[in-house]
């Protein structure tokens, strides 16, 4: 076996798994405060790839520096994508509030395809080149050939919004009171927290990394289009899954399993099954562990 | 201060609350008894704005609350300990405490309120960093009153507090509502099916049955009624 060849793999597969974290992310913080499988989420991540690919190709015009002009478009995709999440929430899933679950799921749904339609009537259905390229970073030159700049960027953006987003979480007002909501959305009411803009926030987050993801991984693979939300929202979903849906660990954690698995699988198996991979762990898990890696077992009160 | 005029709440089609009237002046501590389902529990939470009202008024200190948000009316000092005691329970002791005091931001006051509340409760001292899903029945029904407290009500309303409790930490819990209403002077609304420790410790008392109120009266003299005692009382 070879090693070099194993340390790449290895390191593609934290790739991926960090995008489907980004991603994952959106879902299962919705899906812990409202219950509901937002299957409009992997659109805003695409939203989030179109919107720094325009921002991008228009800055460039003025012959900025690149790393100033991705900065600039990443941000810009982070606030657009953020403003579509709340909206989303607004126009389509607030309004089913007291509606029965399947009602939102099926709005949801709804809204995906809606948005998917929407960017290639008003983009294109090619794939389009991505502009935002970042220039060779020269402290990864010995191992440029396992690990490109752009990974090495994905990976620590990851773990940075991972660490902020524990904190923001763990100790800010807000954070308690998402985790209030999460458990008891009566009760939350009660203490006087205000749950529509608990809910406003969590969608605001979610749809935050998801653009991020969406930015990166455009970057890193060099083209989108308007599809690319659909394959990558499942995963991210599988991912969700698989950690224990409503469990933000859970879905980093069947993120990286995701996403290594993905990566080893093409790696030593065959490229031929790569979306594959991602199916049968759903399945597998589904029937042997069905709350997910790290999620709670629900008692329905009958 | 608390005047709620005519409001009939509806889940669907079924009436719940039929034409309910309820006065409650400041530093009284007044209860609603009643049956299972008879619509205590939707009383208060029509009150909190969580069930929505139909039709009728519910007047806070001369303000119109029927139609506002939960949250706003948290904020003018209604607080809840809902039936169950709906601790949050993947939050600490501590966390839950916090909570109550989520409309505040006062740090130092919240620091002396919660030092207020383990004195009344030292177990709850004991387990700060327990998470609240945790503790036993009577822990948590301590627990959900100190987060109500949190809040530093005017007006605090408990929902079958000694629900599923043994009898002393009934009276215990009792004692602490007595306690609470004479030395800050809140207003305490109680809901109870134990008629008897209720109408104890209540200065007035409503009896509702199945969505109307049928009779109100004084606590004394309403635990001296034949038809209360033969209904309620179990004499």
């Amino acid at each position: 076996m070879n090693l070099e060849y194993f340390f790449s793999l290895f390191l593609g597969g934290l790739t991926r798994g960090s995008i489907y974290a980004l991603i994952a992310l959106g879902y299962t913080m919705v899906y812990g405060i409202i219950k509901l499988i937002n299957f409009a989420h992997g659109e805003i991540y695409m939203i989030g790839a179109f919107t720094s690919l325009i921002i991008g190709a228009a800055l460039a015009m003025s012959g900025m520096n690149p790393i100033l002009i991705f900065v600039l478009a990443c941000l810009a995709a982070i606030v657009y994508s953020a403003a579509y999440g709340i909206t989303i929430e607004r126009l389509a899933y607030r309004p089913l509030r007291k509606a029965p679950r399947l009602s939102v799921l099926i709005s949801a749904i709804g809204m995906s395809i809606f948005l998917q339609n929407y960017v290639l009537l008003a983009q294109t259905s090619d794939f389009l080149p991505f502009p935002l390229v970042l220039p060779n970073m020269k402290f990864l030159k010995p191992i440029e050939h396992m690990m490109t700049t752009t990974q090495f960027l994905i990976l620590i953006s990851t773990a940075v919004v991972m660490v902020l987003l524990t904190i923001l979480i763990k100790f800010t007002r807000m954070g308690k009171a998402m985790r209030a909501t999460s458990q008891d959305k009566d009760m939350a009411q009660l203490v006087g927290i205000n749950v529509d803009r608990v809910i406003s926030m969590t969608f605001l987050i979610g749809s935050a990394t998801a653009a991020l993801g969406g930015v990166l991984i455009s970057s890193h693979i060099g083209q989108i289009n308007f599809y690319i939300g659909f394959i990558a929202g499942i995963k991210a979903f599988v991912a969700a899954v698989l950690g224990g849906i409503g469990s933000i660990p859970g879905a980093v954690l069947g993120s990286f399993v995701l996403g290594l698995t993905e990566s080893f699988g093409t790696g030593y198996i065959s490229s031929d099954y790569e979306d594959a991979f991602a199916f049968i762990i759903l399945i597998l898990i589904l029937i042997f562990k069905p709350a997910g890696l790290l999620g709670r077992k629900e008692n329905e009160k009958v | 201060m608390l005047k709620i005029k005519n409001i009939s709440t509806y889940y669907g089609n079924i009436q719940a609350l039929k034409d309910i009237t309820i006065d409650v002046s400041e530093g009284e501590i007044i209860t609603l008894i009643g049956a299972n389902g008879a619509g205590k529990s939707t009383t208060l939470m029509s009150l909190c704005g969580i069930v929505p009202v139909k039709s009728g008024s519910i007047e806070f200190e001369g303000q119109e609350i029927s139609k506002m948000n939960p949250d706003r009316i948290v904020s003018l000092g209604i607080s809840q300990v809902p039936e169950g005691r709906r601790i949050f329970p993947q939050l600490s002791v501590r966390e839950n405490l916090d909570m109550g005091a989520f409309l505040r931001n006062d740090k130092d006051e919240i620091k002396k309120d919660i030092e207020y509340v383990y004195d009344l409760f030292p177990r709850l001292a004991e387990r700060r960093h327990q998470q609240g899903g945790t503790l036993s029945g009577g822990e948590q029904q301590m627990l959900a009153i100190s987060r109500a407290l949190m809040a530093r009500p005017r007006l605090l309303l408990l929902d079958e507090p000694s629900l599923g409790l043994a009898p002393l930490i009934v009276q215990q819990i009792f004692d602490i509502i007595k306690k609470v209403n004479q030395e800050n002077n809140t207003t305490v609304f109680l809901v109870e099916q134990n008629a008897n420790m209720a109408l104890k410790i209540a200065h007035r008392g409503y009896v509702l049955e199945t969505g109307k109120i049928s009779m109100t009266d004084d606590a004394d003299k309403l635990l001296a009624n034949e038809d209360v005692k033969k209904a309620y009382l179990g004499i």
